[in-house]
């Protein structure tokens, strides 16, 4: 970084940081608000997980009570966090996705340029997208409270900052992958390599117990899979208590992820520099 | 009713700090041969009381220093002392006691000899045996009516339940119900008598004037099989109003309307759900989970399972104390 940027970059008032903020959450919160059918999309998923998938499993698992369970529970009330995990998860993949549209259509560089630091720009669109995944989960839980899903009230308002935790763990996730791939179409590939594989070796599902009891194998991946702690955070929450493990885990991936993003979308030394100029050396 | 709910559920943190008056639960563990007793304030364990063999019928006498157990593999029933949790005697119950009740009284024990056909009457302060009556095969539920007139005791496999005049000791009628009858229980102004018949899947509401079955409950839970819906505990409030049915291993209590006998609602308790109690408050309902090995509390009010307390192996039966 040359002195000539740092000094501007110092001299920037608060006002204009709040400027952009806002210009990029209403932009992100715009496009949430005009994609109608994507936030059915986000909403039909996990309800179709709610109301087919946990019904059709009410009786062949048993859950016995775990924490932070103080009673016995229903599958459909043991997925329920699992399922908020999910759709922040989709919700990450999807706003990384629209950021590798972005870039394909070049809007990227407009933000890009902007003369504010990077990894404000980038934390920017990340809260951006964690407030949108927020507002989907809070949605999910809405209509789950109609299907017999009732954490006790207070786990309600727990549960906000675990999901935004979470939802930025994840989102951070989905910004270091989209400065890996290439074109859109390979983020099918993406949904295919990453997201099923973390959705389903994770506890959203299964209690970890159940899984190390058919495969120890499984449960180790289980163990190393970051989403595991994201839907145990956000489970720990829903009913007012806090685990530790989860929380530092889901924290310490949010910077790591996050400072492998700025690191990628970095011109001068990132994935991105190296994509474009493969591009310019072979037109 | 949401809106009930709502303003019910953001009152619940605050009942905590309510003064509440705590009762004693004492829960009998089949498999462990212990009673196993708690707090129900708290729900801690506070003591664990080593017993005779297979202790499974459990209740306190009127006065509450003592606490009766049918310790069906020694043949007797323990009494022990509710304050140094010492057994001080036994009574003559004969051979393998499994269920008993009291006299409204509290000076009789009416006793279900499982292995020998036969109910046993000890009087309580003499400690000694006072009447037998000649029932069906495997005598097990006893309920007494309010009055202390009528005894109904169920026999497992004659499917009958037996109406026993407790002044001359003679049955007086039998009434056919489903399969395995269980439980016998009195409405507390006497206008019904609830069986519930554990293979037949039914509870029978019988009318004691004129020994007729008014209502044949019946339960039917979403994704489970019939035959796991096997009703073996039964509880109805003191106003008569509510009446909670221990469904065994559907793992539910069925909530029933005991005025319209129509079903409510199911809760999910621990597996094999197995005998109930009310706190003598009627705040909250106890439910023993013979296979989880634990206790399963209700919330009588909110109509929700709201927590489970550890106790020892295959818990039985359950009974909770004024004090």
């Amino acid at each position: 970084m040359s002195p000539e940027t740092s000094r501007r970059e110092a001299g920037f008032p608060l006002s204009a940081y709040l400027i952009c903020l806002q210009g990029i959450v209403g932009r992100e919160l715009l496009r949430f608000l005009h994609q109608r059918e994507r936030f059915v999309a986000a909403l039909v998923r996990p309800l179709v997980w709610l109301f087919i998938f946990a019904a059709g499993f009410r009786q062949v698992l048993g859950v016995s009570i775990i924490p932070p369970y103080t009673v016995y529970v229903l599958y459909e009330v043991y997925i329920t966090p699992g399922l908020l995990a999910m759709i922040q998860l989709f919700n990450g993949m999807q706003s990384s996705m629209s950021m590798v549209y972005d870039r394909e259509t070049g809007s990227m560089r407009t933000l890009l340029v902007s003369p504010l630091p990077r990894w404000f720009l980038l934390s920017s669109k990340l809260w951006a997208g964690t407030l949108v995944s927020v507002v989907q989960a809070y949605a999910f839980l809405a209509i789950a409270w109609f299907w017999g899903i009732e954490p006790p009230l207070w786990g309600y308002l727990a549960v906000l900052p675990a999901l935004f935790l979470s939802g930025l763990m994840l989102g951070a996730l989905g910004m270091l992958l989209s400065s890996l791939v290439r074109q859109l179409e390979n983020f099918a590939g993406v949904m295919n390599f990453l997201i099923f594989p973390m959705f389903f070796a994770s506890s959203a599902l299964y209690p970890l117990w159940r899984v190390r009891e058919s495969s120890p194998l499984l449960y180790r991946i289980c163990e190393l899979n970051p989403f595991t702690y994201a839907v145990e955070l956000i489970r720990f929450a829903l009913y007012l208590r806090v685990e530790p493990v989860a929380l530092a885990v889901v924290f310490g991936c949010t910077v790591l992820f996050m400072v492998g993003a700025v690191l990628a979308y970095d011109p001068a030394r990132g994935f991105l520099a190296r994509q474009q100029h493969d591009a310019g050396g072979h037109p | 009713m949401r809106i009930a709910a709502i303003l019910l559920g953001s009152a619940l943190p605050f009942l905590p700090m309510l003064p509440a008056s705590a009762f004693t639960a004492y829960v009998s563990n089949e498999g462990s041969n212990t009673v196993t007793v708690f707090d129900t304030d708290t729900f801690e364990v506070t003591a664990t009381i080593p017993v005779g063999q297979r202790p499974r019928g459990i209740q306190l006498t009127k006065d509450g220093k003592h606490l009766l157990v049918a310790v069906g593999d020694d043949d007797t029933i323990e009494i022990v002392d509710t304050a140094t949790h010492e057994i001080v005697g036994t009574l003559p119950s004969g051979p393998d006691p499994e269920l008993f009740t009291l006299s409204p009284d509290g000076n009789l024990v009416y006793i279900a000899n499982e292995d020998d056909n036969m109910v046993t009457i000890v009087d309580l302060a003499e400690r000694a045996p006072v009447g037998e009556v000649q029932v069906g095969v495997e005598p097990e539920g006893m309920g007494i009516s309010p009055d202390g007139k009528i005894l109904v005791n169920t026999s497992e496999t004659t499917n009958m339940a037996h109406f026993i005049d407790t002044e001359t000791h003679e049955i007086v009628a039998n009434v056919l119900v489903d399969s395995r009858p269980r439980i016998a229980e009195f409405k507390q102004d006497g206008s019904e008598v609830w069986v519930s018949a554990e293979i037949g899947g039914t509870v029978s509401v019988i009318d004691p004037a004129t020994k007729e079955i008014k209502k044949k409950i019946t339960f039917e839970i979403p994704g489970l099989r019939a035959e796991s819906i096997q009703p073996v505990g039964v509880r109805i409030t003191k106003d008569g109003t509510k009446a909670y049915v221990a469904l065994g291993p559907a793992n539910r209590i069925a909530v029933i309307d005991a005025n319209t006998h129509e079903v409510e609602d199911y809760l999910l308790v621990g597996q094999r759900v197995w005998q109930l109690s009310f706190t003598p408050d009627e705040k909250y309902l106890l439910g023993t989970n013979g296979v989880s090995n634990d206790v399963s509390v209700v919330d009588v009010e909110s109509g929700k399972v709201v927590n489970t307390v550890q106790v020892g192996e295959l818990p039985w039966g359950v009974t909770v104390s004024e004090n």
